[in-house]
């Protein structure tokens, strides 16, 4: 949830999710932007080539590519060649990309991509979740996760500067939620171009392909070396967590806006039971929250921004009071029947002298809704693991047992 | 001369992709960017720490080259750096042809001032000679072997020249390791046009095919006197030049010459296979008005 400075509100405008980030991407001053147009993803590219035609982002090329595959590849180019590169897409698009993104990271390359959460197929579905940037979570991306159309387009000119950073250079997903954002209207104050220049300066950098002083980029790796450049990737990640932090500090001091580092916390100073999740549930949360404090119930909550790197140190210090924490997943790993949070939240107390029960729901998978009253039948169960333990680790929520 | 790609890579005695890569640098210069997608040319020349390129290089994966390309030309123009610098593509024929055509197509069809040059060797010879849609009809490769009831390839060739020209590229050639003046000429000349060109290199290999490394040359020269390679150059998409061949010669002494052709000369029915391969030659001598 954005903190703003009062004098702000009056800068309020009411616009669509989609053209916020488009407005953000704008003021950025990206040199190339390459996109191939998927639902909920077309009304980002469709207002980004409106500004292009009307002249809006000068020396820009948008580039009408034919597949997701190319629109990415055609970035690695375009990156390589010292470019400040945009794109955007979900679902399908992105797992077509699967191979290109593992390209992008390894080449150190920057670049920032909204992803607006789809489900994947089969069966086809268009709505909301997050199995697609989810699933491609080991291709060296950051992932960071927005809240609100406030924090997807804001969270732009943060990824831009966390990917740019000389001692990062990997490329970042902004991920917001598939029409539960990307389609929602909301007053917000649409990203400050003059701040903007401020806090974000031009892309510059000495690996680039330039005839005057030629590099060669995506060199053979035999076993001799090719561990290392993936440790370097790894220590490129870990330094990314302070960087996630410091760029929204300056975020903060300069525009007057905050929602958090890695990490954001909600009442969890004192809470027995901690929700955890990412992007538009954040607002579900909590409101769920608010009513259950009210009715003396300690539940806090934990919002994880930085999906990777993984937050695990924010996180362990946020959780160290409470008696269980629910991990709430809108993805899901078929197989081991848990989603991506509540792994990761397991594997990070393990080894750790925090022993709280940990807790996990598959939820709003394909777009389905996700009332305050799912969310309070969830804190219930979580009340009754703190008074005689885990009987279901890990569980579907509002299955429709006609369907079964 | 400075030579833009060092000697000391590890591609094979007589390789044709490097013979190709130094006729391309020589007859462009320093000025260009090189982008390689995954292949013999990619892997001899780029070994971590060490590289062969003395110009700007980059290889992302086997199938994107087209559109890497594109995304460096439209990254230059929008930054107003392109000015004289070539983006060229020195590509396999898998990469061309099979797994990287849907990107090659959307950057033609997109009109980037890209050139791109596929090294034809006619198999995926980097990962051991396997069959691509550039493999000649009964060429027996490890995937399309000849045997007891079978003489090797039974496709024929995918004529790749004609689909780039109906992407409507200002030029497309073809042309050979062979004849080295006449590829460096039709380069330059691909530099010289604004927009997509693409130059079609037949690249004898001598480990695929299957000759003594003294042979490339012959083998190349060969492919052209049997008709077998058509030289010819299309310009908004009409031939306006092709190279004659005089005293044409049978297609026998350039297969007879390569281990991938041999089960024609020592198998029952291999005449009947080899007519039908003079029949390919004698159709291009029509299409393309060589003689």
């Amino acid at each position: 949830m954005a903190i703003l400075r009062e004098a702000d509100k009056d800068k309020m405008t009411v616009v669509e999710g989609s053209y916020a980030v488009a407005h953000a991407v704008k003021v950025c001053r990206p040199h190339v932007i390459s996109a191939y147009p998927i639902t909920p993803q077309t009304h980002i590219v469709e207002e980004l080539s409106q500004f292009i035609a009307d002249g809006e982002i000068p020396n820009c090329a948008y580039m009408n590519v034919e597949s997701e595959f190319s629109a990415l590849s055609a970035l690695v180019g375009s990156a390589a060649t010292g470019a400040r590169c945009y794109s955007a897409t979900t679902s399908q698009g992105l797992a077509l990309m699967h191979e290109v993104l593992f390209n992008f990271s390894g080449l150190r390359l920057p670049m920032v991509m909204t992803i607006v959460n789809r489900a994947l197929s089969a069966p086809i579905n268009i709505w909301n979740d997050q199995q697609d940037s989810i699933s491609q979570r080991d291709t060296g991306w950051i992932q960071l996760y927005a809240e609100d159309i406030q924090e997807a387009s804001d969270m732009i000119a943060q990824a831009y500067k966390i990917s740019e950073d000389k001692d990062v250079l990997l490329p970042a997903m902004v991920c917001m939620d598939g029409f539960i954002l990307s389609h929602v209207y909301e007053p917000l104050v649409l990203l400050e171009e003059d701040l903007t220049n401020e806090y974000l300066k031009p892309y510059e950098t000495n690996y680039k392909l330039d005839p005057k002083n030629p590099l060669s980029f995506g060199a053979f790796a035999d076993p001799s070396s090719y561990t290392e450049f993936r440790y370097l990737q790894q220590q490129a990640m870990d330094k990314a967590i302070n960087k996630v932090e410091e760029a929204a500090d300056e975020f903060k001091e300069l525009y007057g806006r905050y929602y958090g580092g890695v990490i954001d916390t909600y009442m969890t100073e004192d809470a027995d039971i901690i929700l955890c999740a990412m992007g538009s549930i954040i607002g579900t949360l909590r409101d769920v929250v608010d009513n259950l404090r009210s009715n003396g119930k300690k539940v806090g909550l934990l919002k994880v921004r930085a999906f990777r790197p993984f937050p695990a140190e924010a996180i362990k210090q946020a959780v160290s009071n409470t008696s269980v924490i629910v991990a709430l997943d809108k993805n899901i790993s078929i197989g081991l029947n848990e989603g991506a949070l509540l792994t990761e939240l397991k594997s990070i107390l393990y080894n750790t002298n925090l022993n709280m029960p940990v807790i996990g729901f598959s939820i709003g998978h394909g777009g389905r809704d996700i009332p305050e009253k799912t969310i309070e039948d969830i804190v219930q169960k979580a009340e009754n693991v703190i008074k005689s333990g885990i009987s279901h680790e890990s569980e579907f929520v509002d299955l429709r047992e006609d369907l079964i | 001369m400075k030579e833009l790609l060092s000697p000391g890579h590890t591609a094979c005695p007589a390789c044709c992709d490097t013979m190709i890569a130094k006729f391309t640098l020589r007859a462009l210069g320093e000025d260009c960017i090189i982008i390689s997608p995954t292949g013999c040319l990619e892997v001899t020349t780029s070994a971590f720490p060490t590289s062969s390129w003395n110009v700007p290089w980059i290889h992302s994966l086997f199938e994107n080259a087209g559109a890497v390309a594109s995304g460096i030309e439209a990254a230059l123009k929008a930054m107003n750096k392109k000015e004289d610098t070539k983006v060229v593509v020195l590509a396999g024929d898998g990469g061309t042809l099979d797994i990287g055509i849907r990107s090659i197509s959307g950057a033609f069809e997109r009109g980037h001032d890209i050139i791109y040059i596929c090294i034809d060797n006619e198999a995926y010879m980097n990962t051991g000679v396997q069959r691509s849609g550039a493999t000649p009809f009964n060429a027996t490769t490890t995937t399309s072997p000849s045997g007891k009831v079978s003489f090797g390839n039974p496709l024929p060739k995918k004529n790749m020249p004609a689909i780039m020209n109906a992407h409507g590229a200002p030029y497309v050639a073809t042309a050979t390791l062979a004849y080295p003046k006449d590829f460096m000429k039709k380069v330059k000349k691909a530099g010289s046009i604004e927009g997509p060109t693409y130059i079609h290199a037949h690249a004898p290999c001598t480990t695929g095919w299957g000759f003594d490394t003294s042979k490339t040359v012959e083998i190349g020269k060969l492919a052209v006197q049997t008709a077998l390679w058509p030289l010819y150059e299309m310009e908004n998409g009409t031939i306006t030049s092709v190279k004659k061949v005089k005293n044409k010669k049978p297609v026998e002494e350039y297969l007879r010459m390569q281990k991938r052709f041999k089960h024609l000369f020592t198998k029952e029915g291999g005449e009947e296979e080899i007519a039908k391969i003079q029949k390919i030659a004698d159709e291009n001598i029509d299409i393309f008005g060589l003689q």
